[in-house]
């Protein structure tokens, strides 16, 4: 018996989106004021799209999860559509998450969703 | 699958296999209820007298002194509750004053949290950066309406011993001075492995006891009730236990509870051994993970207990990666706590949350090896390598 699902324990274990971006078009850095979590989302921006993202977490297990997963989700998405990946979207796709875990995936969007703010304020 | 490697003796202990077998006829054979006078129900009740002895025998009290509880937390929360509310009775006001620490386990500091709702004045001793409390400062905190101080023996999450017998010797010539007897509790649960729990040699009133930590099952614990100390039952019914706590014994775990007792001999060489073990692993740690640091006196600590802080680790994390190479460990960290809390020993001592958040606990115990240790300090300082990486963490 395990907490946490494979998919959960591969992703933490095997993170495919770990790292710095060099020079980002947007960074959306998130802390968890209650457990301390801390999130940065990197981004690379070409024609409206996501090209590239990178993650760095300081968290557990399901934190490193849901990140990694969230750049998986945005990758080549428009901003647009990037913007509306939901924290059920990344909960979903990791399978079982206990739900004392559930506030990590909202660091995810949240931190998605300041990386695009940051881009489109850059931009302006 | 891996060989499991079980580092997280402070949380609970394998059963040792006599304890198990002596178990065993209480469950099937000997059913009777201690309180019924047939012969079934007789050989019960011999069974659990027995088992009292063997613990008035650990503790050198009389066996009549031993109260046997469901567990650990129920038996401090007889000891708090049961003491304040009888003497709330008896000296009939509710403005009385108890001091405990910030160190102790959820189990004293809620009941304590409940009387104060109720109440009661409280006080919440500080420990300095090692752990530990300061005498001056509990002198200081003692008033005239004092009548309880419950200072837990050694911590679970850090290991640190308090000064028992410094706080038992205060207590006793401030309690003449003021013409009040202040009864003195201590929550020893991480303690009966190790360290003397002679009562009378340590001048404790009210001592509490777990048989899961002591290689014992789960389900049981006792409460040593000095002759003449004031307790209000806090559970009533059929008037087990003296009156003082009703319920049908759980003989089977009484009886183990006896025999995990027995199994206790405090060998000089056995615990050296131990300390030798842990002290490889507090160095090799301290040696193969930059910035990592102890938390807690190194001195005045359990034998068994190495609890770390890791920067650019996150608690959490350590211990399921940790799982995932078959070792059992525990942290401190938020991210692990039904209540997304951190621990409140590890702030107590001073440290940040974010220290908190990347602490590790290893607790060793009767079963560990050598090879174990080596296994840990191989894999260890690899997983928080990686988890340095994903966290982007630079030595500041």
């Amino acid at each position: 018996m395990a907490i946490y699902s494979k998919i959960v324990i591969e992703r933490f274990l095997h993170p495919r989106n770990l790292g710095k971006i060099k020079n980002p078009d947007g960074v959306g850095s998130t802390e968890n004021i209650r457990c301390g979590d801390i999130m940065k989302i990197y981004i690379k921006v070409k024609k409206n799209k996501i090209k590239e993202i990178k993650f760095e977490t300081l968290g557990c297990s399901a934190a490193i999860a849901s990140s990694d997963l969230i750049c998986d989700l945005a990758k080549g998405k428009s901003l647009a559509e990037a913007k509306k990946i939901g924290y059920q979207d990344i909960a979903k796709k990791l399978g079982k998450l206990p739900l004392v875990k559930m506030h990590c995936t909202h660091l995810a969007e949240r931190a998605l969703k300041i990386a695009i703010e940051d881009y489109l304020k850059k931009k302006r | 699958m891996k060989k499991r490697i079980y580092l997280d003796y402070a949380a609970t202990t394998p059963i040792d296999p006599r304890v198990f077998g002596a178990i065993l006829p209480w469950l099937k054979e000997n059913f009777g209820n201690p309180s019924s006078i047939h012969g079934l129900g007789q050989k019960a009740l011999v069974a659990i007298d027995e088992a009292r002895k063997k613990l008035a025998n650990f503790l050198g009290c009389q066996a009549e002194e031993i109260i046997f509880t469901s567990s650990a937390t129920e038996a401090n929360n007889l000891a708090i509750r049961g003491v304040l509310k009888a003497l709330t009775l008896k000296l009939k006001t509710s403005k009385l004053h108890l001091i405990t620490s910030q160190i102790e386990h959820h189990a004293v500091l809620e009941p304590c949290k409940k009387l104060q709702k109720e109440g009661v004045e409280v006080t919440y001793l500080p420990v300095n950066k090692q752990g530990l409390i300061r005498i001056s400062e509990l002198k200081r905190a003692i008033k005239p309406n004092t009548v309880l101080v419950s200072i837990m023996y050694a911590n679970n999450e850090i290991g640190t011993i308090q000064p028992i017998l410094e706080i038992a010797k205060l207590l006793k010539s401030k309690s003449s001075k003021l013409k009040t007897k202040i009864y003195f509790h201590t929550d020893a649960v991480q303690a009966i492995n190790y360290l003397d729990c002679k009562v009378n040699h340590l001048g404790v009133d009210l001592l509490t006891l777990s048989a899961h930590k002591i290689y014992g099952p789960k389900g049981i614990g006792a409460l040593y009730l000095k002759k003449g100390t004031p307790i209000l039952p806090q559970i009533l019914g059929g008037g087990q236990e003296q009156g003082i706590r009703s319920g049908t014994e759980n003989v089977a775990g009484i009886v183990g509870l006896g025999e995990a007792i027995n199994q206790i001999k405090n060998q000089k060489s056995k615990i050296k051994n131990l300390l030798n073990l842990r002290n490889k692993l507090i160095d090799g740690i301290l040696r193969s993970i930059p910035q990592a640091k102890l938390n807690g006196s190194r001195e005045d600590r359990l034998p068994n207990n190495a609890n770390f802080t890791i920067p650019g680790a996150e608690g959490e994390a350590m211990v399921i990666a940790l799982d995932q190479e078959g070792i059992c460990a525990s942290t401190g960290s938020a991210c692990s706590s039904r209540k997304l809390e951190p621990s409140h020993v590890l702030l107590a001592l001073g440290l940040s949350e974010e220290e908190a958040h990347c602490s590790l606990r290893l607790t060793l115990g009767r079963y560990t090896q050598s090879k174990e240790i080596d296994q840990v300090l191989k894999v260890l300082p690899k997983i928080v390598e990686r988890l340095r990486k994903i966290s982007g963490y630079t030595k500041s």
